[in-house]
């Protein structure tokens, strides 16, 4: 099969990216190391190509009816201009897939999708479809880039007309413009730092690319998709086939926030409502290594020998310079300050519970 | 890339620096490259008996896992716990950081390596 390609493909070659294979596309791992560039977004601003993100548009005066019956949270509620993160169940609660949903009015959302979960999103959704409603792939549309980091706002302001401190969090600008460009631009980001995403015609991404990285001259660099996930995850942002899939519902991840259960109806509702009742069977934990070893996904966690669930995710958290994880396991356990054994080549390293392990960036001082 | 002549080599990017019977063991710039940013090292025990090939120790990077081979059969009988805090040593300075010492029981093995020509051709054509 042959590897897909960005519009972003040329500028990765220019800065020397290692590119591998990310579910069908030839993606950046990295350019010039994983924690160079972690250090760098949290530092000063690091812009990522992420052009690779499936887009699916919903419209039709059933767009937001068809959208309600598919996702945990209430959409309803959203204003036009709103970004909703929110879930897709099947009807026994695990994940389809998560995702950020973009309102531009209630018959017009677009969803930003993982890119190795569109076709089947696209599927499910269809299958659902209202009369009044319609569904289209839109991943052709639009080459996404990410700008992250404390000082993204600077940098971005400089090429753009409107006042970006008027953009709080999870809010969008459907029609501004970068470098010239037209640009669709939210205050959205997938790295625990506050920063931007921002949505061009693909025949535009490289000049807004590139000019990006003048006008932040060296408080930006290129980042990888490497860095991409140990930023995530150092945040403690769950990676769909690890800290969430179709065996896990999001009330076992802990993700009880973006799932309304008191809303009218949706997928997955009457399971999760059980679930609720009588208490997920499994958490998702925290844990920080205890002895020398790095946890790695897939790792059993056991308890005086028996296995009761397994390590989603676990890294060396280059900010935090510790080597921590999350892991699901069965809920008798799932207590801050018991000590568990994460079962690293055959031997058994212990680890232990806690809470409030994972990064939190600090606030601005109001003003 | 760096490749040394003074030093001999295996397919599986370890280096050999030979100082009479005792072998010290690395991996090559190349190895450590392709890794990226190492995180954390397993170093073998002291006083272990290995034959060639067998495992000698793991380095992990934040995105990789790779088992090290030592090239030589013998006896452990020096690691480098300096990387035990600061396996990003390796990534620094390859050549420098030495993995262990195996006191070697077969010094006719040393012929079988790969020299450093030889290496960079299998480099090369990976």
């Amino acid at each position: 099969m042959t590897l897909k390609r960005t519009p972003l493909y040329e500028q990765h070659l220019a800065h020397q990216a290692k590119m591998v294979d990310f579910a069908g596309w030839e993606m950046p791992i990295e350019y010039q190391g994983i924690i160079a560039e972690h250090k760098q977004v949290r530092a000063a601003a690091g812009l990522f190509d992420v052009s690779h993100m499936g887009a699916i548009m919903i419209s039709g005066p059933q767009a937001e009816e068809l959208l309600q019956l598919l996702v945990t949270s209430d959409v309803s509620t959203a204003h036009e201009q709103q970004v909703v993160y929110t879930l897709m169940c099947t009807e026994d609660g695990g994940v389809i897939d998560d995702f950020i949903a973009y309102k531009f009015s209630s018959d017009k959302w677009l969803l930003v999708v993982n890119a190795a979960n569109k076709d089947k999103d696209l599927n499910w959704i269809r299958q659902h479809q209202l009369p009044e409603s319609q569904v289209d792939d839109a991943s052709d549309d639009y080459a996404i880039l990410a700008l992250q980091g404390p000082k993204a706002e600077a940098i971005l302001q400089t090429l753009c007309p409107d006042d970006l401190s008027r953009l709080k969090p999870f809010r969008f600008l459907p029609e501004s413009t970068v470098a010239g460009r037209p640009a669709l631009i939210s205050r959205t980001g997938y790295t625990g730092e506050q920063g931007f995403e921002i949505y061009l015609a693909p025949q535009d991404a490289s000049h807004v690319w590139q000019e990006l990285l003048r006008a932040g001259g060296e408080d930006i660099a290129p980042i990888g998709l490497g860095a991409r996930d140990t930023l995530r995850f150092e945040a403690k942002l769950p990676l769909y086939g690890q800290e969430i899939g179709p065996d896990i519902t999001p009330l076992e991840a802990g993700l009880h926030m973006f799932v309304n259960l008191d809303k009218e109806k949706f997928i997955g509702q009457d399971a999760l409502k059980q679930q609720a009742a009588s208490g997920p069977p499994r958490r998702l934990v925290e844990f920080e290594m205890q002895g020398r070893g790095v946890a790695r996904s897939g790792y059993p966690v056991q308890k005086d020998g028996r296995t009761i669930g397994h390590v989603t995710s676990g890294s060396y958290a280059p900010t935090l310079e510790k080597n921590i994880g999350l892991a699901l396991i069965e809920t008798a356990y799932a207590q801050a300050g018991e000590t568990i054994d994460i079962l690293v080549r055959k031997r058994t390293i212990p680890a232990r519970i806690g809470q409030g392990l994972f990064y939190r960036r600090r606030r601005r001082a109001k003003k | 890339m760096e490749i040394r002549e003074d030093l001999r080599y295996t397919e599986s990017h370890e280096w050999v620096r030979v100082d009479g019977d005792r072998a010290y063991i690395g991996i090559t710039d190349f190895a450590q490259s392709e890794l990226g940013d190492i995180v954390f090292i397993e170093l073998p025990e002291l006083d272990v008996e290995l034959m060639a090939n067998e495992q000698l120790g793991v380095v992990e990077s934040v995105k990789a896992i790779a088992d090290i081979h030592s090239p030589v059969s013998g006896r452990v009988i020096e690691v480098n716990t300096d990387l035990e805090d600061s396996p990003e040593l390796i990534n620094d300075d390859p050549y420098g950081a030495w993995i262990a010492v195996v006191e070697m029981s077969e010094l006719g093995e040393i012929d079988s390596l790969l020299s450093a020509e030889q290496y960079k051709n299998f480099v090369e054509n990976q």
